[in-house]
């Protein structure tokens, strides 16, 4: 499935949501699945320091796509990371880099994404960006 | 509620509130709860008349000009400060110096005593409780001129531990700098016996004062404080002006901070004679509506009282506590006996940014995180809390709004 399609997927199932605290429940109940990150990832290097949360995220390359697992201390935070993480996992550096990412709009949470939101999300996904263009290069 | 009935002044809650435009704003679809007043309180019509009007009808530049509008804003300018001296019972109007708020001022005393009176070996004094504002400019004097940073330590209530700070005063403390109110906390502290510990080893004391002025009564001389400085955003006037109280004896001795315009007697290339305080210190066109909307503020508040207002915030803050300590789960972090109306709290397995974000869903602004306060939060171990302070223009009504607010919260999350 290509980035934009998993896109239109989180619309669709957003669309589903009467009212906000459905969609919050849904990014809680995405926040407390199963730790997307294995704990000896969660290190100084792969933290990402917002002023109100933390996110750790680790990237690797597996046959020339690139698989992102990443954490966060905050649940809502995780939830929106644990999307993020959907979208752009297992794509290749090259789609990763060209993603417009324009769904968070379309579901309504811009506002984590703002950067006084300070929650370590901008900078993860910038980051994400970052590591799909070392690869890109490396390559 | 009505006028008091025990002849006492007490708060005419409906009427306040209706002096406050932002208060009736939805936020969220919800009517707004703003528990957020220590971080900024909000303005009240006057004030905001009062900076439309400078700019429909008083614009001009101060202490420059000798037309009829530079003089009429340079008077008024020039009452704004004694109005801020009167509210401070400060001995001089020319002890007043406007900056841009208490990190500028913090800045300027550091950096100009700093230069005159510090050197290598020297210690100065800070506590565990002080925003980043009252400890990176100390830091930095101390970086630059090889002199040392003392800490007062806290105890579990959040209240200083006097006895460590006897014994770190000593012939080498060249300056005190410590808040009257802990931001974080809401811990009042003991400012007179710290300043009069000080000074019995001539020791002079910066007291920060941005969170004590909009709950408590300042008397300047009655503390015999060296240096009192606050912001004017906090005390419902508008931002980017602060206020710097010094006595006249240590802020002629001090040179100044930024040199430029209003700041000079002469001026030539080879020397420049600087003006008399309070202009030595202020450089350039200053924030003149805000100066003015300052003391439009002080003027507003004194109408109602600071005593009836600390009665009231204290009746808030006695409800809220007690109420917060019968939901599962809470810890409020702060528990001195003598509180201004600030609770912070954490809930056992929850992290304060998701609460802070279900909370303002429903419209209830509180803040979360480490508040500009980290080394507070290493001595709690704790990454930051969520923090409710409140005004007199908040309600019970209000805070029954927030604690559910808050099970909601903790229902959704756990």
């Amino acid at each position: 499935m290509s980035i934009e399609a998993t896109e239109n997927e989180i619309v669709d199932e957003f669309e589903m949501f009467e009212d906000w605290i459905q969609k919050y429940e849904y990014l809680i109940d995405l926040g407390k699945s199963l730790p997307l990150i294995d704990e000896k990832y969660k290190t100084e290097d792969n933290l990402i320091k917002g002023c109100q949360s933390q996110v750790w995220m680790h990237s690797e390359l597996k046959d020339g796509k690139i698989v992102y697992t990443a954490d966060s201390d905050a649940i809502i935070t995780k939830g929106m990371v644990a999307l993020m993480v959907r979208v752009l996992s297992n794509h290749s550096p090259e789609e990763i880099i060209n993603s417009k990412l324009d769904f968070v709009e379309k579901i309504g949470l811009t506002k984590h994404l703002s950067p006084t939101r300070s929650n370590g999300l901008v900078s993860m996904i910038k980051q994400m960006k970052l590591d799909a263009v070392a690869y890109k290069i490396k390559n | 509620m009505s006028q008091s009935a025990n002849h006492r002044k007490s708060i005419a809650i409906e009427k306040i509130r209706a002096d406050f435009p932002i208060l009736s704003k939805k936020v969220n679809g919800k009517p707004l709860v703003y528990f957020d007043n220590a971080s900024t309180a909000q303005k009240p019509k006057l004030v905001i008349d009062a900076i439309t009007n400078y700019y429909e009808n008083q614009n001009a530049n101060i202490h420059r000009g000798v037309h009829t509008l530079s003089q009429e804003i340079t008077i008024a300018y020039e009452n704004a400060r004694v109005t801020v001296q009167k509210h401070l019972n400060a001995a001089h109007p020319h002890e007043i110096i406007f900056t841009k708020g208490t990190t500028e001022s913090i800045n300027l005393i550091a950096s100009s005593f700093g230069k005159k009176f510090i050197s290598k070996g020297d210690e100065i004094i800070v506590s565990e409780m002080e925003h980043h504002s009252n400890i990176l400019p100390w830091q930095q004097v101390c970086e630059e001129r090889g002199a040392l940073l003392k800490v007062i330590p806290i105890n579990d209530a959040g209240e200083l531990i006097i006895s460590d700070y006897k014994r770190l005063l000593n012939s080498k403390t060249k300056i005190v700098a410590i808040t009257h109110l802990s931001n974080t906390l809401g811990t009042i502290n003991p400012i007179e016996e710290i300043i009069a510990l000080a000074h019995a080893q001539n020791i002079p004391v910066l007291v920060d004062g941005a969170q004590a002025v909009p709950h408590i009564r300042v008397d300047v001389q009655k503390l015999f404080a060296d240096f009192y400085v606050f912001s004017g955003h906090k005390l419902f006037g508008p931002t980017g002006v602060g206020i710097l109280y010094g006595k006249e004896k240590w802020l002629n001795e001090l040179p100044p901070y930024q040199v430029g315009g209003g700041t000079i007697k002469t001026v030539t290339f080879e020397k420049t004679d600087f003006a008399d305080l309070p202009l030595k210190f202020e450089a350039g066109t200053p924030h003149i509506e805000g100066g003015i909307g300052l003391a439009v503020a002080i003027d507003y508040i004194n109408t109602i009282g600071l005593d009836a207002i600390a009665e009231y915030e204290h009746e808030l803050l006695v409800y809220a506590t007690e109420k917060l300590e019968t939901i599962e789960g809470v810890k409020i972090i702060g528990t001195s006996k003598n509180k201004a109306s600030v609770i912070s709290f954490i809930v056992d397995g929850l992290h304060p940014f998701d609460i802070g974000t279900i909370l303002d869903q429903l419209g209830i602004a509180v803040r979360t995180g480490h508040h500009c306060t980290q080394p507070l939060m290493q001595r709690f171990g704790i990454p930051g809390t969520i923090r409710a302070s409140f005004a007199f223009y908040n309600t019970k009504e209000e805070i029954d709004i927030f604690l559910s607010g808050l099970e909601k919260a903790i229902k959704m999350l756990k």
